[in-house]
């Protein structure tokens, strides 16, 4: 039954391997219209869009490499801003230290001089006083002790020379036994 | 349609051939009939459907644009630059764009209910296209290598001189006469024997189902609707890859022509 309808197939007016010649015809102009089309529309829509993603993929890429190279180069510039700031920092903290080291020393060194001169001052201050306090003393102790010793024996000391003789001889022994007691004392401080 | 009472009569080829709608030219063959309307179709079809997809041409694409854009990235890059090679394929791309896509859609004409009759499962259609493709191939290897370009199709370098008689007939024959004809042949085969596939399976769901009924005749149709479902998806990828392989082989032409010299 199939080989039959095959045979007929073969031998009657519908051999496929047969062309149409109007089909043909039609497939060839539908063809050629459809070329037509692609080439002059389709085809340059389809690459001007692929081309306009590819540049701004790419102009992308760039701009987002621009971007980190501008990045970096700001950090860069950040970190060395921060060293100098840093060493500045610590610079000024050596200088202040400096500073401040030096400003103790002279205060130090002015305050002793000022404690020596205060000193030395006073010496003098109590030096001179006790020049004065001796003197005085010295002069007081002599016209005191004449008056004293007129007065236990009269007018026989009138004569000036020898009691002025009698007087230094006694100031003389009143200072070495003053110097004495001196002696004795810083010996016993 | 086979409505004897004897017994199931199979559709014959010449069931492929429908009546004309116009008896347009009738007198010189057939007249103007649906196979005629589905190739005009195609072409508004495809014309109409990138063009509108790419309207836009926005950076980020809809989907449309999205779907249209990786059928011609398929056409620009697995058949253009993957087998023309970066210097020539950017001017080849419109047509095989073209070749690819209008045999996809005609051959898909066949998985479509209602129009079911992939165009090129008749001999005209496929001649056309594959005679279009032979007479550029030809073309283009004339204008890229003069006449020297007999020679390169015809003579192989690098074998005995004796054999050359031989060799000669048997390339001229392979490349000029045999190349275009197993071109078309192949696809108008595929999908020839898709349709009586198709045919069969339908007349013969009718035939159960219509004349003999029964538990046996119901039982049997249902069967086949069921098996002719499979087959269905056996066909569609059948008609995707012939239209990728009418395309993949005219680029592979189209590069030997060019490079006519390197082999």
């Amino acid at each position: 039954m199939i080989s039959a309808s095959l045979i007929q197939a073969a031998e009657g007016d519908a051999n496929p391997l047969l062309p149409n010649p109007w089909e043909a015809l039609v497939v060839i102009l539908g063809f050629l219209v459809l070329l037509y089309v692609v080439k002059k529309w389709i085809a340059p829509a389809f690459e001007k869009a692929y081309q306009t993603r590819i540049e701004a993929i790419e102009g992308g890429l760039n701009e987002a490499e621009n971007a980190k190279a501008e990045a970096e180069a700001m950090k860069a510039e950040y970190e060395k801003n921060l060293g100098d700031a840093r060493a500045e920092a610590s610079r000024m903290r050596e200088e202040a230290r400096a500073e401040g080291a030096q400003i103790v020393a002279e205060h130090k060194e002015k305050a002793a001089v000022e404690a020596a001169r205060i000193t030395e001052q006073a010496q003098q201050q109590i030096a001179a006083e006790r020049a004065s306090a001796a003197h005085s003393l010295k002069a007081e102790v002599g016209s005191l002790a004449t008056q004293l010793a007129s007065r236990i024996v009269g007018e026989a000391l009138e004569d000036d020379t020898r009691s002025q003789r009698v007087v230094d001889r006694f100031l003389a022994d009143l200072d070495a036994d003053q110097s004495a007691q001196a002696g004795q004392t810083g010996a016993a401080q | 349609m086979a409505t004897n009472e004897g017994g199931f009569q199979p559709p014959t080829i010449s069931e492929t051939h429908l009546p004309e709608i116009f008896p347009w030219m009738a007198e010189w063959g057939t007249g103007f009939g649906k196979n005629m309307l589905m190739v005009i179709l195609s072409v508004i079809v495809i014309s109409w459907f990138f063009m509108w997809a790419i309207r836009k041409q926005s950076l980020v694409p809809s989907r449309t644009q999205f779907i249209a854009e990786s059928g011609y990235g398929f056409v620009r890059h697995t058949l253009g630059r993957d087998i023309l090679g970066e210097k020539h394929f950017r001017q080849w791309i419109p047509l095989l764009f073209a070749v690819f896509f209008f045999v996809l859609v005609n051959n898909l004409f066949g998985a479509i209910p209602g129009l079911q009759l992939p165009t090129f499962s008749h001999a005209g259609p496929a001649y056309a296209l594959a005679g279009i493709i032979w007479i550029a191939w030809i073309v283009l290897g004339f204008r890229t290598h003069g006449p020297k370009f007999i020679k390169l199709m015809t003579v192989p370098s690098g074998v005995p001189k004796w054999l050359l008689p031989l060799l000669v007939v048997l390339e001229f024959l392979s490349n000029f006469i045999i190349r275009p004809l197993t071109h078309s042949l192949r696809l108008m085969a595929v999908m020839l024997a898709g349709h009586i596939i198709v045919m069969l399976a339908g007349s013969g769901v009718e035939f159960l189902v219509a004349q003999q009924g029964g538990l046996d005749g119901y039982g049997l149709g249902a069967l086949i609707l069921v098996g002719s479902i499979p087959l269905y998806f056996l066909e569609l990828i059948m008609m995707v890859l012939q239209a990728f392989v009418f395309a993949l082989l005219t680029a592979i032409y189209i590069q030997g022509s060019i490079e006519a010299d390197a082999h």
